[in-house]
């Protein structure tokens, strides 16, 4: 394990787990971020029949250095009467509610930023964070629509927790553990073995619980979609109508913060489905390292597998999002309402009921 | 004890993204539902009509292009029957057929752009390209026909400016080729799409005689049900000659004349459109476009209503003339007008989101209202 | 379907004061002329009658006859004296498939005319257009204010022939 290894290395604890959590953040998340962002751009350009940035570097690839060098020359607008504590504020606890969940996730075999029992229910208390920062941001920008936005985006998130935690807890109830990453460790071998299809112990309750992993997967999914304010759940940012939503008095740096707090969410919420329902970083076909005799080339491997699959995800969630129209706020509270929850909750009784008997 | 609400008012200002140019609405809320609408317009006032007052007939046509900006060929069209049924000129025939076509063209140009930003209005981003990649095609074949891609100056008193390029047929067969699997495809990606129809469908449903009375007119009174186009009601230059049907709401998947109804005739009125420019290119006779127009047009003095039916309603130009070679009056008649006073009465009820449906539904371009 | 002669004699005989003429001489289409102040009544009938059905009203210009008497006032502006303001009103019946076109004329000095916004709501924002550029009143009108010019435009009507721009607007220069 890389902390065991940082440990001898520095020779201390805490510098250690310094360092460790440091390490996602840098090297992983935020070069992805910066590659997110371009990739949205290239594969919405391509599903629209048309290119997308084509001009700074090679088929645009440098693009998202050039905007974020805009970015950050940018002037910080703050008009007079927002509330300056409150608008400055804002950004940091959306990006820190964002970025936080990243320390509960195993990257690899070797790798988890933070070795928590309490894992999953973390990551949902931190995210949490996001909905104060952009209801603070909503009421700090002195402007009505971005008001409404806020508010439409608080209710939204609080409503489609709820779906996210029964899933949850249906994947708890049946493997028994909390900590993502012994849920990973448990997901092993071949993808037959993998939660979406009943988990690893072979058996009738397996066979009993493919329909409903898979079910409660779709629901899981599309909770998530409302959780990071994607299409078809994007009303808080809708741009026709609300021009940009409880973001609209931003600019430069802070907005580059939404921005970047947006896409680590999307990476965030497909690594969790990621290592709830399809293996974590566990690869679906057993690991070249192990046949081949390199026991070192594994912890790779593994964090191979682990992006791939959450990379898979976001292109899902661009590909819906450019499809899509949005829905109205009153159908999308009675989508989760009337039909996503009660689902959820059946799902999760007769899971229980498979699990006991 | 009753609890104190207070009327909250927005505006949706000159500058927002939906309103389609610059329209400001007023909007009174009661939370969120709207109690009025109170459009507020002028912003593109231009005076076209104290300018024409100013000039010769021809030279009146390029400032008629600029009042709908989006459907320029109609505009040219109304004005210069109402010049030639008031002078009394036949044009040939070749003449006619080339407005014909070049009008339908021009329909289902100005039915893509408003097809494709509704659905932008509506959150679906793709189909707003796929539509205006169409257009594209039409408005290369505007730009072989007379150099411009978007007003024209095209339809000449007695005539038209020039004659058709020699690829122009052949072209507009292609392109009738490639367009009609996508208008199925523009169907399969936002027509039937079930959060489509959930924002659209039953929304604002505008009933007959309301339609009649406010002077509706165009794809939203037929979304009404009412079976009125003018092209075979109150036929002008050869629309009676061609074989195409006129598509009329009936509440397939709401009430009849709500918002996906007045969605769907457009979308339907372009597969009509194509029917006739393919009746149309087979029918072309040859001929010179150009004898029949008039070195001075100096009408008679007197008046005349002429109506066309624009991709958005009823054109109408009324003109007076007193013997000059200035017009002394000219009121023109735009549909998007006199569509946009019923916002008001629409929007009662429902929703701010729903505003902007119901605005994009009624496909307004405001250098018509404000002229 | 019927003609104007056949509208206009129904018509002259319920109103044999209101409606005066029918001009048939100029092209293209012939046209009633009836009396401003009572057209309102004239088109409630139009819109009930069973035969005649008028039920879209397609368009209300208003129109500068300038038949007044040219005169130059202090500044050496041309302005006219006397004279008429007219409204033309193009009727349909979307269920007879007829048509008519009536006149109404009144003074230049303090046009009055009665308003038709209650019979058919389209007329409301026309009636509302052509009081903003010509001035003429159009009485118990909902709401009659300026709807193309800014709200607040002091400088007369535009559409008149006698009509010149103000030097400013708000402060702002007019350009020319």
């Amino acid at each position: 394990m890389i902390y065991d290894w940082l440990t001898e290395f520095t020779g201390s604890e805490i510098i250690a787990a310094f360092i460790q959590g440091w390490l996602p953040l840098l090297f992983f998340i935020l070069p992805f971020v910066l590659v997110a962002v371009l990739a949205e751009r290239k594969v919405s350009a391509h599903m629209q029949d048309r290119l997308g940035p084509m001009r700074v570097g090679y088929h645009g690839i440098l693009q998202t250095i050039a905007d974020l060098i805009k970015l950050l020359q940018k002037e910080d607008i703050i008009a007079s009467a927002n509330d300056k504590k409150l608008f400055n504020f804002a950004p940091v606890l959306v990006f820190v509610g964002s970025y936080a969940a990243f320390a509960a996730i195993p990257f690899s075999g070797a790798f988890i930023g933070s070795q928590i029992e309490l894992g999953l229910l973390y990551i949902v208390a931190v995210t949490g964070l996001v909905v104060a920062g952009i209801l603070m941001a909503g009421w700090a920008s002195n402007n009505k629509y971005s008001l409404l936005g806020a508010m439409r985006a608080a209710a939204q998130i609080i409503s489609y927790e709820i779906p996210t935690l029964l899933i949850i807890l249906t994947v708890i109830m049946i493997t028994g553990t909390v900590n993502l990453y012994t849920l990973s460790e448990m997901q092993t071998s071949y993808f037959w073995n993998w939660m979406i299809f009943g988990g690893p112990e072979f058996g009738l309750q397996k066979f009993l619980l493919i329909p409903l992993m898979m079910m409660g997967f779709l629901v899981i999914f599309i909770s998530m979609l409302a959780e990071v304010n994607r299409t078809p759940f994007d009303i808080p940012e809708a741009e026709s109508e609300l021009v940009s939503g409880f973001h609209t008095e931003y600019s430069g740096m802070k907005f580059a913060m939404f921005f970047l707090a947006e896409y680590a969410n999307m990476f965030a919420v497909s690594a969790i489905i990621a290592v709830l329902f399809f293996g974590g970083f566990q690869s679906p076909f057993g690991y070249l390292g192990n046949s081949l005799g390199w026991e070192w080339l594994v912890p790779f491997e593994q964090f191979f597998w682990f992006t791939v699959k959450g990379l898979f995800f976001i292109f899902v969630q661009m590909w819906l999002r450019w499809t899509l129209p949005r829905f109205r706020v009153d159908q999308l509270m009675a989508f989760c309402w009337k039909y996503m929850i009660p689902f959820a909750f059946v799902i999760l009784i007769i899971a229980g009921l498979i699990t006991v008997l | 004890m009753a609890l104190k609400t207070e009327e909250m008012i927005l505006n949706m200002g000159p500058q927002h993204p939906s309103t389609h140019g610059v329209l400001r609405l007023e909007l009174q809320l009661e939370g969120e539902i709207i109690s009025n609408v109170i459009p507020h317009i002028g912003y593109l006032h231009r005076c076209f009509e104290k300018h024409a007052e100013a000039m010769t007939y021809p030279q009146v046509i390029p400032y008629t292009d600029r009042m709908d900006y989006l459907a320029a060929m109609y505009n040219e069209f109304g004005y210069v029957l109402a010049v030639e049924r008031l002078m009394g000129i036949e044009v040939p025939e070749r003449v006619e057929y080339i407005r014909v076509i070049m009008g339908e063209l021009q329909r289902i140009a100005s039915h893509l752009v408003a097809l494709g930003t509704y659905g932008a209005d509506i959150g679906a981003f793709t189909p707003f390209l796929y539509c205006f990649r169409d257009r594209e095609k039409i408005l290369h074949l505007f730009e072989i026909t007379c150099g411009a891609r978007l007003l024209y100056n095209y339809i000449w008193i007695g005539g038209v400016s020039q004659d058709l390029h020699p690829d122009f047929i052949r072209l507009t067969r292609d392109f009738i080729k490639e367009f009609r699997p996508n208008i199925k495809e523009l169907n399969d990606l936002l027509s039937y799409n079930q959060i489509f129809i959930d924002r659209t469908a039953n929304v604002a449903a505008l009933s007959k005689e309301t339609a009649i009375n406010y002077g509706i007119t165009g794809p939203n009174l037929r979304a009404s049900g009412v079976k009125w186009d003018l092209r075979k009601n109150d036929s002008y230059s050869i629309y009676d000659r061609f074989d195409y049907e006129i598509p009329v709401g009936s509440g397939e998947r709401g009430k009849t004349g709500d918002c996906w109804d007045r969605y769907i005739i457009r979308v339907r009125e372009m597969e009509e459109s194509l029917k006739i420019i393919e009746q149309a290119i087979e029918q072309i006779p040859g001929g010179d476009v150009t004898s029949a127009i008039p070195k001075r047009v100096k009408p008679p003095a007197g008046q005349i209503y002429t109506r066309v039916e624009n991709p958005r309603g009823e054109l109408g130009y009324f003109i007076i003339s007193d013997g000059s070679l200035n017009p002394y009056r000219i009121k023109v008649r735009a549909p998007s007008f006199v569509n946009l006073s019923v916002m008001g009465e629409l929007c009662k009820g429902w929703m701010v989101a729903d505003v902007v449906a119901i605005l994009g539904s009624i496909d307004i371009v405001l250098g018509e209202i404000d002229r | 379907m019927k003609s104007t002669e056949e509208i206009f004699s129904i018509l002259k005989e319920k109103f044999p004061d209101s409606v005066t003429e029918l001009l048939a001489d100029k092209p293209v289409e012939p046209f009633i002329e009836a009396s401003p102040l009572e057209i309102d009544k004239i088109c409630i009938f139009l819109i009930e009658n069973e035969e005649l059905k008028f039920d879209s009203l397609m368009n209300l210009s208003g129109v500068d006859d300038a038949n007044g008497d040219k005169e130059e006032d202090e500044k050496g502006l041309e302005t006219i004296k006397g004279g008429t303001l007219s409204v033309w009103y193009n009727l349909e019946s979307i269920e007879l498939n007829h048509k008519i076109t009536l006149k109404v004329s009144t003074e230049r000095e303090n046009p009055e005319v009665a308003s038709v916004a209650e019979i058919w709501r389209s007329a409301d924002w026309h009636e509302r257009e052509a009081f903003d550029l010509y001035g003429i009143k159009f009485l118990n009108h909902p709401d009659l204010r300026r709807i193309l010019m800014p709200y607040d435009w002091e400088a007369g009507y535009p559409l008149r022939k006698d009509y010149k721009n103000p030097e400013f607007y708000q402060g702002m220069k007019v350009p020319d």
